[in-house]
């Protein structure tokens, strides 16, 4: 995984709730096997409408997505994250993302940032009125900077130092191999296996 | 303090615990199909990692399957491709599959519990959301990533933060022709679909321990419709009882260490919840979606609503953009959309209790002109069973059409969809925009209501048919 400490791009407002997985990336895009090459799934329906923010000529190259509240939710398809990022996007910004979302895209290095509505709907304001400002989202420091705006998040510190470092989950976790074959061995004899019967 | 019934579970899992990181959960059951582990399994071949428990692993094909025509070679390369890449994948590290035309085949989520896999107080996990299905059992059941696929293909284990507990008290009788699919949708319509964010919900009251296996199956497979990491119920004598004699059901000396064990999975009396819902069941009554998210849902006896009459801004917004996707106006009854299609299927009504209950109302009754009726019954499984009784008989003579197990169009990867427009009433779990297919509408309902929709034509209840509006035709 690629590490994450400080990225400055510009933002494009998404002025919607509720953006499921399954509008980020349809059903028909999950047949690929690859994790890349996602890119032209990316809101494919909304996408087919010229005046789709994404289709505005004046919010192209922009790498920070400031979405409506409740981002991500529905499928736990984390094709949705390869997309956001396949498409250039570095982070999302919104008031609250479903949860499997967040937990897919921080193992995938794609910040999810938590701000306020009023926050959230500034930024949108902001990248609406100038679409070359320029939004910094800074993991080290823990804040969301642009002009007119300087607002802190939050990030628990081991999702934050993973981020930082780009460390692999399985690598870490394999280190506590023997706390793993120590809990294998005490599991009760009742609990099923799935080998055939 | 007492604990919940989460937390038990939680507690008995935890491999590793260290301050400021994430517990490390160890994970009794991972369950796979073709679409969410191509990515994961090609992750451990590039760090030469193997499958750690092959012997917890298993998997099933069913987003992609056809459900007609299975003994020929699937028509669609890229679907073909995903499963074929499935079979490999499986073969190469030795987990056991069940594919297209084997009889153990089925949805994912419909083959665990079938086949007594999921017991109560397990950790399951698979990289699908409705995962949540398996806690009907009293299993902590949550849907994954693939990157945590792969985590747990390497290792058996998660690192999971902690989650906050929900109590959905439902007291009281479920009045007759309100079904779990009404509970699950009032309920969702209640605390909203980010209502249950963070949360692991957990069903309790008179109105709970009432239900079957499977229709608590049907509560918890829409707990993450609410937004919520899982859904629970504590295990009872109707677990057990459906859980005896299974294929990897305890046997023995097991089953009594094990019964002993359930028996202690339930909340303390002085456990505390981080929130409490409470339901009154004899109020409710059954319960359709109008909007594009399964929180935008009404009783079937009421009209269409007005998005000017929502407080909040974005949800007022939210409904305007559903009306005019779904091509329905503010106050319409809902009783008067009419539909083109009926599904009858999925992880969350297709199962034997949900195929009888829709065949019962079709029994002597037949689809109304210009409905298509599909019935997909959620795995090989159920679809034996049902021509065991001859449902398929009475869903053939009626004018339906019965296919071949799968998911099928709960979510259209394979040939069943919308046409752009089709309007359909589904007993599925999501009506997303396009989730059936591009430009389809989806109504969410029970198998009854979806029954007695196929029949008149137009969103309706069995109620609406018992003035025997419907005469029998003749000969049947
Ligand atoms: S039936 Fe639908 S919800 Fe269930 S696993 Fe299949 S696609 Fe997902």
């Amino acid at each position: 995984m690629e590490a994450f400490t400080t990225h400055t791009g510009r933002a494009v407002p998404l002025r919607r709730s509720n953006v499921d997985t399954d509008q980020i990336i349809p059903a028909h895009w999950l047949k690929k096997v690859t994790r890349d090459g996602f890119e032209d799934g990316l809101f494919e329906a909304w996408r087919k409408d010229p005046e789709f923010v994404l289709n505005q000529e004046r919010h192209k190259g922009a790498t920070v997505l400031v979405a409506g509240p409740d981002f991500g939710t529905g499928s736990s398809r984390e094709h949705a994250v390869w997309a956001l990022q396949n498409y250039g996007f570095k982070a999302v910004i919104s008031s609250r993302f479903a949860d499997i979302f967040r937990g897919n895209s921080l193992k995938n290095g794609l910040l999810t940032v938590v701000l306020p509505q009023e926050t959230v709907e500034e930024l949108q304001r902001l990248a609406e009125t100038d679409p070359t400002a320029e939004v910094t989202v800074d993991l080290v420091a823990r804040q969301v900077r642009a002009e007119g705006v300087t607002a802190g998040f939050e990030l628990d510190e081991n999702a934050r130092w993973r981020l930082l470092e780009g460390l692999d989950d399985i690598s870490l976790t394999l280190r506590e191999e023997p706390a793993i074959a120590a809990f294998e061995a005490n599991r009760p004899s009742f609990t099923p296996r799935t080998v055939v019967v | 303090m007492g604990r919940t019934l989460a937390e038990k579970v939680w507690d008995d899992h935890v491999v590793r615990r260290a301050e400021g990181e994430p517990d490390l959960l160890f994970i009794d059951l991972h369950l796979l199909h073709e679409v969410t582990s191509p990515q994961a399994f090609d992750g451990l071949r590039k760090a030469g990692r193997r499958v750690r428990r092959t012997d917890l692993t298993i998997a099933t094909e069913d987003h992609n399957t056809p459900t007609l025509d299975i003994d020929k070679p699937i028509a669609d390369p890229v679907s073909r491709t995903q499963l074929e890449t499935l079979r490999k994948n499986c073969a190469e590290f030795g987990v056991r599959l069940h594919p297209l035309g084997d009889v153990e085949q089925g949805v994912v989520h419909v083959v665990g519990p079938q086949l007594g896999l999921t017991q109560p107080g397990m950790t399951v996990v698979c990289g699908d959301s409705h995962t949540s299905t398996h806690g009907a059992f009293g299993a902590l059941a949550f849907g994954i990533g693939t990157s945590q696929v792969e985590h747990v293909l390497a290792t058996q284990t998660l690192p999971l933060a902690p989650f906050k507990t929900m109590a959905i008290t439902v007291d009281g009788e479920l009045p007759d022709g309100v079904t779990a699919k009404d509970l699950i949708l009032a309920i969702i319509a209640k605390i909203g679909t980010g209502g249950g964010q963070g949360y692991v919900l957990e069903y309790r009251g008179s109105a709970i321990e009432k239900l079957s296996m499977e229709a608590r199956m049907t509560v918890c497979n829409m707990s993450i419709e609410a937004g919520a990491r899982a859904g629970m119920i504590a295990p009872d004598k109707t677990t057990f009882d459906y859980l005896q004699g299974r294929d990897h059901a305890p046997r023995d000396e097991d089953w009594d260490a094990a019964v002993a064990y359930w028996k202690t999975l339930h909340t303390d009396d002085d456990a505390v919840f981080d929130a409490e819902v409470v339901i009154d069941a004899a109020a409710l009554t059954p319960f359709v979606t109008w909007g594009t998210n399964p929180g935008q849902g009404a009783p079937l006896s009421s009209q269409v609503p007005d998005p000017a009459s929502y407080d909040d801004a974005s949800e007022r917004l939210a409904a305007e953009k559903a009306l005019e996707y779904m091509g329905l106006t503010a106050g319409q009854p809902l009783r008067e959309i009419g539909v083109d299609t009926v599904f009858v299927g999925s992880c969350t009504n297709g199962r034997i209790e949900d195929l009888r209950s829709a065949a019962s109302i079709l029994d002597g009754r037949s689809v109304a002109d210009g409905v298509r009726m599909l019935v997909v019954p959620g795995s090989v499984r159920v679809a034996l069973q049902a021509v065991a009784e001859g449902l398929d008989k009475v869903f053939t003579a009626a004018g339906a059409e019965w296919r071949h197990a799968g998911c099928s169009m709960c979510l259209g990867m394979n040939p069943d969809q919308l046409a752009p427009g089709e309007r359909s009433a589904s007993t599925s779990n999501r009506n997303f925009e396009g989730r059936q297919g591009k430009g389809g509408r989806t109504h969410l309902v029970s198998p009854q209501v979806a029954a007695a929709t196929a029949v008149l034509g137009h969103l309706a209840s069995p109620a609406d048919l018992s003035d025997a509006a419907v005469a029998t035709p003749a000969g049947v």
